[in-house]
């Protein structure tokens, strides 16, 4: 197919993050990895458990950013703290800035006391990342995103985590990130942040130009694989009719 | 004798009264949902100074902070959900106006005030271990276990210390003079644990219905506080406005975006609080209907 968008590229690469995650609650932050993991739910991974991102399991698999239609649980913030000690949990979070070694920053750009830009907070970053599966998702690839050295630590990554000690490092587990550029890991030599593939239509240079750190490239980069005939069906006319997808990862050569 | 237990019911004004200078204060809800936004009001035009405020924090952050109230703030994130970053409270941030921050993972808040709730010093957890969190709140300790895991470790957790609090503010749809109160929407958040970590707790809710009336036609699940956790109640309608009160009402988004617009301009900020937190909370109310009957015309 040659009409696939970019960001149906991302949300089968998404999916594929999920794919093997088994009966865990799937927990995405952000319109493309909400669409992912309902893609993971209605393919390769029937048995995630989802939810409406408030209070409520969803027992069927509803359009992104529609009502829950079945409810197969409640899973208030308290039970959500619960999961994430319980680890039988995979969160997808936005990341403002992601190192080197795998670090996420959503707390503030520049120093602690008197930051530049105070963002969100650290959120659940510090939790997640010690003790249940996280992956980040960066809509918009960049040297100002992915930095040599993040200016907060939200987010935790595996050098980190086995410096803290093995408490920290029990059960972090940096699994994927996904960027409208590419897929990567935190497999890199001494836990570095590694290019696993480029999407259609991107080049490694492309990938590395954009990207504020020697990135671990080994051998030849795979190209991330189109989504089925099946997924795009799914995606256009179940998930996300309203095309709120490209809103988020805009078509390749679309006016800005 | 009569057998029944006192009436606690106080007005908005009553229970700002008691509040001091320096206290520690827990705020109820969620960020931009559920706030005792009538009571936070009250505090803002209060004599009130020098507060050290708890809070999973939304615009109740933003406009004590704006209010130059806070001198410690104790949060996890600042967000009004739809508008991101509150405006409030990213100023004070950047100009540095709140002397003491102490910014925490959302879950070692719950895990303080269970602490805090059961009177021991702290818990043990795994967050915060590996992030700046410890860095930046250097009073964070360790603790070792004192058993071994499977390899043999003594693991090192963190030590959060107990959330204790002078006072809690929490919001809820229904509660009876004495103090027992129950929430309807998706989400209890966290309003038993902030009640259960303070000396003091005081409700404003929706309605006040008699003690038979609270179950009614409700399950008793849903009541989440029980009187000898509460010391004062106020019906105050409308009173989380303008973040959301499920199934009674809705977040005001309109007037969100108004405020957070405003917020942003001080000019504008003057004529938003000319307009809606020159005068009580009756007078609030009447303003907020005005502006939505201007947004109709």
């Amino acid at each position: 197919m040659t009409d696939v968008t970019r960001a149906e590229v991302c949300a089968a690469a998404i999916a594929d993050a999920f794919a093997d995650d088994g009966e865990i609650f799937g927990s995405p932050m952000g319109t493309l990895p909400m669409l992912g993991v309902r893609l993971a739910k209605l393919t390769s991974n029937p048995d995630l458990v989802l939810s409406d991102g408030e209070s409520l399991y969803l027992g069927g698999v509803p359009p992104i950013f529609a009502k829950a239609d079945v409810v197969e649980g409640w899973i208030p913030f308290r039970k959500v703290f619960d999961v994430v000690a319980y680890g039988r949990r995979h969160v997808m979070m936005g990341a403002t800035q992601v190192d080197k070694h795998g670090n996420q920053n959503i707390s503030a750009i520049g120093p602690f006391d008197q930051p530049q830009r105070q963002l969100l907070g650290s959120r659940g970053a510090p939790g997640n990342t010690v003790n249940n599966r996280t992956s980040y998702w960066v809509p918009k690839h960049s040297t100002r995103v992915f930095v040599e050295k993040v200016d907060i630590v939200s987010g935790v990554g595996p050098r980190a985590a086995k410096q803290a000690g093995p408490a920290a490092a029990k059960f972090n587990d940096i699994h994927r990130i996904v960027s409208n550029l590419g897929v990567f890991d935190v497999k890199g030599d001494d836990d570095t942040v590694r290019l696993l593939s480029v999407h259609p239509g991107v080049s490694v240079d492309e990938v590395v130009d954009a990207t504020g750190f020697d990135l671990h490239i080994r051998g030849d980069v795979p190209i991330t694989r189109e989504p089925t005939e099946a997924e795009l069906m799914i995606i256009r006319n179940v998930l996300d009719p309203k095309n709120i997808r490209d809103r988020e990862v805009p078509p390749v050569g679309a006016a800005k | 004798m009569s057998s029944k237990p006192r009436d606690k019911r106080m007005t908005i004004d009553e229970i700002v009264a008691t509040l001091e200078d320096g206290m520690t204060i827990g705020i109820g809800g969620w960020g931009p949902r559920r706030k005792p936004m009538a009571l936070v009001r009250a505090i803002l035009r209060s004599d009130l100074k020098d507060l050290t405020i708890v809070s999973w924090g939304g615009a109740d952050v933003g406009l004590l902070a704006e209010a130059g109230k806070i001198k410690k703030l104790v949060y996890a994130f600042v967000t009004m959900d739809t508008v991101p970053l509150e405006p409030h409270f990213q100023a004070a941030r950047q100009s540095r106006s709140i002397p003491e921050i102490c910014e925490w993972d959302e879950g070692m808040f719950q895990t303080g005030l269970v602490a805090a709730s059961q009177r021991l010093p702290f818990l043990p957890m795994r967050a915060g271990l590996g992030s700046d969190v410890l860095v930046n709140n250097p009073d964070l300790a360790l603790v070792a276990s004192p058993y071994t895991d499977e390899n043999g470790h003594h693991e090192e957790l963190v030590a959060v210390p107990a959330l204790r609090l002078d006072v809690a503010l929490v919001h809820l749809n229904r509660a009876d003079e004495h103090g027992n109160a129950s929430y309807l929407g998706p989400d209890p958040y966290f309003d038993d644990l902030f009640a259960m970590a303070a000396e003091k707790t005081f409700v404003s809710c929706e309605q006040i219905v008699d003690t038979a009336g609270l179950t009614v036609d409700t399950p008793v699940q849903r009541l989440l506080l029980n009187r000898m956790m509460v010391s004062g109640v106020v019906e105050t309608p409308n009173g989380a406005h303008f973040t959301n009160c499920v199934p009674d009402y809705e977040r005001d988004e309109k007037f969100q975006k108004h405020y957070a617009a405003s917020a942003k301009d001080p000019d504008a900020w003057a004529a938003f609080k000319q307009r809606f937190l020159a005068g009580d909370e009756s007078a609030y109310q009447e303003a907020v209907k005005a502006f939505h009957a201007e947004q109709e015309a």
